[in-house]
């Protein structure tokens, strides 16, 4: 993920001392922190309305953090309402799988919802939107 | 860390399949070398006889084309002969037409050689135009010839000796079968069925001679040698001194396995009758761990296969310990054959030689063109034969896999499994007489022809493969039975039935739910990563399929122990609503018995009319249901129906429907809604393998439908009867009679009991009906009604399970505003 130190440094000093979901705010360069990692249970995924629409975020079982289009690309099911396992989510409606990392669906199936590009600093989850 | 080295000797389908296998479990374990005698990839040996009949080609058959080696990084060595195995230097040394030599060093060793046509050592045997049927080569020459002469004779009437005569005649060639037995296929058919084909391949031209001897094969006399360059055989010559012309023999007289290379080595290849690498459960060569063999070149336990569908079972086990896993072992397999000539439909299955202790069923419709005939023992069928109607075959070669007791079925056994009650597919059970236009799968539109397509293009030879490329019986799975049917008759004897019982749950384990729900039950496990660890999961933390089930199995076999993860069940039971095609959600508020107040009815009509619900509809289950709830929405829903959640979304208590019985019915004999009333409250908070709908009548004219329930209670005079079972949906299946009770206190007993049993010994989505079929009803009888103790066990058992179980819903609509109960619905910014 693209990050510069004048980044970094301006990511913690918007979150520094005021942790948890009141506090999110804008960043520089479209980055915007959008919630506590603990918002989003392991294993689970939370829904952020964006000018893009709903972006489905994920979290693995090791704490990494995945953004992608909240749509499948099969029938433009809530991504975010699957079950996550490993790097990938089941589509609740019709058992597609996506790639978290790519959003591409996994074979047989054909298809890709889009990624986002999504960080974790001190602990909080910032979105590039 | 260095790569193991594997070398792997023969090019075909075992050998491949092994590899395949191998790569999904371990990708990145060894360095792969294969040899191949032959000049190509690995193509599908079964589909032969479809090229030779002009119906495919030879690149339709391919199943891994020399992309796929480069692509998973494997060394090929195509044309090339392994000559020698240096067991001490561990290397093997090969040969190329063109005489080249290559070596190539291991680690670990995988033969699979296969096998080669018998040829009997009869004299002519070498003469031009005698030809073995087993390879490409083999199949082009035949091809050859048949452009180019008249006569040809297959020798012996086995599977691949009738599947190459009826090609060559397709071919345009005048074709006589000689056989050395009484009837043809004398190893896969009873005489009375190897007649009625018989007649069926006459009807199209082919000829048969039956009780021959060969003698010699004759060359020409003539100076014509065909261009071949060297003496053609004309003429074959019997012991009775018959002659007949050919100008092309096919000696289909059988095959050996392939284990010269091995003996050489000094691998242990038996003597005497079976012949073939002797290879232990795990497929390690039984001289040599370091050695494995595969596929038709290993004689286990005293067989040697010669069909497609045992060598993908030892494939997979052998995978598993190539890849250090070590948990499979390879115990046999239980085949069934099925010619593949077109518009000929013949299938048998294990022992059908009848007699001693067996009893038959026969139907017989000459005419017709019809014969089946099972083979019983004990109440389980041993063997079938089928001629002209083998769309059951499959279910019978299940059925006798699985060692099922036949007696309950046995009176319309011969008829066939019932798909009447089937929908989604106009009644159609017959998958052979249905055009490629015609839609197998309703659920999500697929043709028979896309799916016959997909399996010879993809060479798909599995249910799941079918349906994971497909999705035809992804879905509701009705047309799982036709699916399987077009599969059968597609690939073959390739098809192998996997048997329910030890099915495995998904790709992330080898093991059943049958042994899954045993390991949690023994080693007292109580959390998801620990049972995944326990039971050495393949993948990190499951998949959809898995997770669910075991979460299941957890709080179900250890109440108040086990943690229920709401991050392991699907959707609906995490949002306790249905979530509906465009992401909102339905609403079923509670009501026991169907039943509902004035004050109700007015609540649920201002959540309506606040919350903008488009759709307000009464469900089948006697309910109210509101749908297009905004997922924000529900919480504050609800809060304000002041209602329990109904449970319309979960693998749990549904509804009990009840009829107005005696309160107020002028027919009724019991109290139909109060008996209601208490059954469904004694059951709320029930988690089950399947969603369970239950329904009390309270007279025989049973308008609460009792009959197709998973438990369904009808009221006569004299108390209650019971039946269990029952099930209204994709395949209509009547309940089954359990038991008659007097009082409403045993009703509750009975049915809690039954419900438990099935709770305990279900496997995860398995409804009632087929937990029943699985188990049979006397088994469920001698558990519940016979035995009181066990039945006041169960009963307390289910009492315990349910107490002090909370509504969710009333929890989540009084948890402050972001709770983690509540964080779930609601939506963040950015």
């Amino acid at each position: 993920m693209e990050m510069t130190m004048d980044n970094n440094r301006a990511v913690a000093a918007a979150t520094e001392g005021a942790p948890g979901e009141g506090s999110v705010g804008e960043v520089l360069d479209g980055w915007k922190a959008v919630c506590p990692l603990e918002a989003i249970p392991v294993l689970g995924a939370r829904v952020v309305a964006s000018r893009h629409g709903d972006i489905a975020i994920f979290r693995t079982v090791d704490d990494e953090v995945f953004a992608i289009h909240d749509k499948c690309p099969h029938k433009g099911g809530p991504l975010s309402q699957g079950i996550v396992h490993g790097r990938e989510v089941t589509c609740p409606l019709h058992g597609w799988k996506l790639q978290l990392d790519s959003g591409e669906a996994v074979a047989p199936d054909v298809g890709c919802s889009r990624p986002f590009a999504v960080r974790l600093v001190d602990g909080v989850v910032e979105l590039k939107v | 860390m260095k790569k193991m080295k594997l070398v792997l000797v023969g090019n075909g389908m075992a050998g491949i399949r092994t590899i395949e296998e191998l790569l999904k479990l371990a990708p990145d374990m060894y360095d792969i070398t294969v040899f191949g005698a032959e000049p190509h990839g690995n193509y599908n040996r079964i589909l032969l006889s479809p090229v030779l009949a002009g119906e495919m080609t030879l690149p339709e058959i391919m199943l891994n084309d020399l992309d796929w080696y480069r692509d998973n990084g494997i060394t090929l060595h195509a044309g090339k002969t392994v000559t020698a195995i240096d067991r001490i230097r561990r290397k093997v040394v090969a040969q190329g037409d063109d005489g080249e030599v290559i070596e190539a060093d291991y680690d670990r060793l995988l033969l699979a050689t296969g096998s080669t046509p018998f040829i009997p050592p009869i004299p002519g045997k070498d003469l031009q135009g005698v030809l073995g049927y087993r390879d490409i080569a083999d199949t082009e020459a035949m091809i050859e010839a048949a452009g180019r002469y008249r006569h040809a004779v297959v020798i012996g009437a086995g599977l691949l000796g009738l599947e190459a005569a009826n090609g060559l005649m397709l071919r345009g060639m005048d074709v006589t079968v000689v056989h050395i037995g009484e009837w043809i296929m004398e190893r896969q058919l009873d005489r009375a069925a190897a007649d009625m084909l018989q007649a069926s391949l006459e009807a199209r031209g082919m000829k048969f001679l039956l009780a021959k001897q060969t003698e010699a094969l004759l060359a020409r006399d003539t100076g014509d040698d065909g261009g071949d360059g060297g003496r053609r055989v004309s003429a074959v010559r019997f012991k009775d001194g018959m002659e007949i012309q050919a100008d092309l023999v096919v000696v289909a007289a059988g095959i050996r396995p392939n284990f010269a290379l091995a003996e050489s080595a000094g691998l242990y290849c038996g003597s005497g009758r079976v012949r073939g690498i002797h290879v232990s459960d795990t497929l390690q060569t039984v001289t040599d761990p370091r050695i494995y063999a595969v596929g038709e070149c290993v004689a286990h336990r005293g067989v040697a296969y010669g069909l497609v569908a045992p060598l993908f079972e030892q494939g997979k086990v052998c995978a598993n310990h190539l890849a250090n896993f070590g948990i499979g072992r390879y115990e046999g397999s239980v085949t069934s054959t099925k010619l593949k000539v077109t518009g000929i439909d013949v299938f048998s299955a294990g022992d059908f030689s009848g007699g001693g202790d067996t009893e038959e069923i026969v139907l017989h419709d000459r005419q017709g063109g019809v014969y089946k005939r099972l083979v019983i023992r004990d109440n389980r069928i041993v063997g079938s034969v089928l001629y002209g109607d083998t769309a059951d075959g499959t279910w019978y070669f299940q059925l006798m896999k699985d060692g099922q007791d036949i007696h309950e079925i046995r009176d319309h056994l011969m008829f066939g499994q019932n798909h009447l009650g089937d929908t989604g597919h106009k009644g159609e059970n017959r998958a052979a007489s249905m055009p490629d236009t015609a839609e197998v799968c309703g659920c999500n539109g697929v043709c028979k022809g896309t799916i016959v397509k997909a399996i010879k293009e993809q060479g798909l030879f599995s249910l799941d493969e079918v349906k994971k490329h497909t999705k035809a019986a992804s879905s509701c799975g009705s047309c799982t039975g036709l699916v399987e049917q077009i599969l059968a008759s597609t690939v073959g004897g390739a098809y192998q039935a996997v048997s329910a019982h030890d099915k495995a749950v998904c790709g992330c384990t080898d093991l059943s739910h049958g042994e899954v729900r045993k390991a949690i039950r023994d080693n007292r496990l109580l959390t998801i990563p620990d049972a995944m660890a326990f039971m050495g999961w393949k993948t990190p933390n499951g998949c959809a399929t898995c997770r669910p089930a075991l979460n299941y199995y957890l709080i179900s076999t250890w109440p108040h122990e086990a943690q229920d993860d709401p991050q392991s069940r699907f959707i609906n039971e995490r949002a306790h609503a249905n979530i509906q095609k465009d992401g909102t959600y339905s609403v079923v508020p509670r009501m026991l018995g169907g039943l509902t107040t004035p004050d109700e009815l007015r609540r649920i009509a201002d959540v309506a009319d606040k919350y903008a619900v488009p759709t307000v509809k009464v469900t089948g289950g006697q309910r109210i249901d509101l749908l297009g709830v905004k997922r924000e929405d529900l919480p504050l829903v609800w809060k304000d129906l002041g209602m329990a959640s109904g449970h319309a979304y979960g693998k749990s208590i549904r509804t009990v429907k009840t009829c107005v019985g005696a309160e107020h019915c002028r027919f009724g004999t019991q109290r139909s809604m109060a008996m209601g009333v208490d059954l469904e409250r004694m059951l709320f908070g029930m988690w089950s393998p399947h969603k369970v709908k239950l329904a009390v009548s309270g007279c025989p004219r049973n308008c609460a439908e009792s009959g197709i329930k998973d438990v369904g209670v009808i009221g006569v005079d004299s108390g209650w009867e019971l039946y269990v079972g029952g099930n209204g949906g994709i395949k209509t299946e009547v309940a089954q009679f359990l038991c008659k009770v007097a009082t409403r206190e045993e009703v509750m007993e009975y049915s809690a009991a039954f419900l438990q049993l099935y709770r305990d010994e279900g496997y995860y989505l398995e409804r009632t009906v087929h937990y029943l079929h699985r188990v049979g009803l006397e088994y469920v009888k001698k558990r519940v009604v016979d035995d009181a103790d066990n039945r006041k066990a169960l009963y307390e058992r289910l009492l315990f399970s349910v107490q002090d179980y909370k509504d969710p819903w009333a929890q989540r609509a009084e948890d402050s505003s972001a709770g983690v109960l509540r964080r779930q619905f609601e939506t963040l910014e950015a």
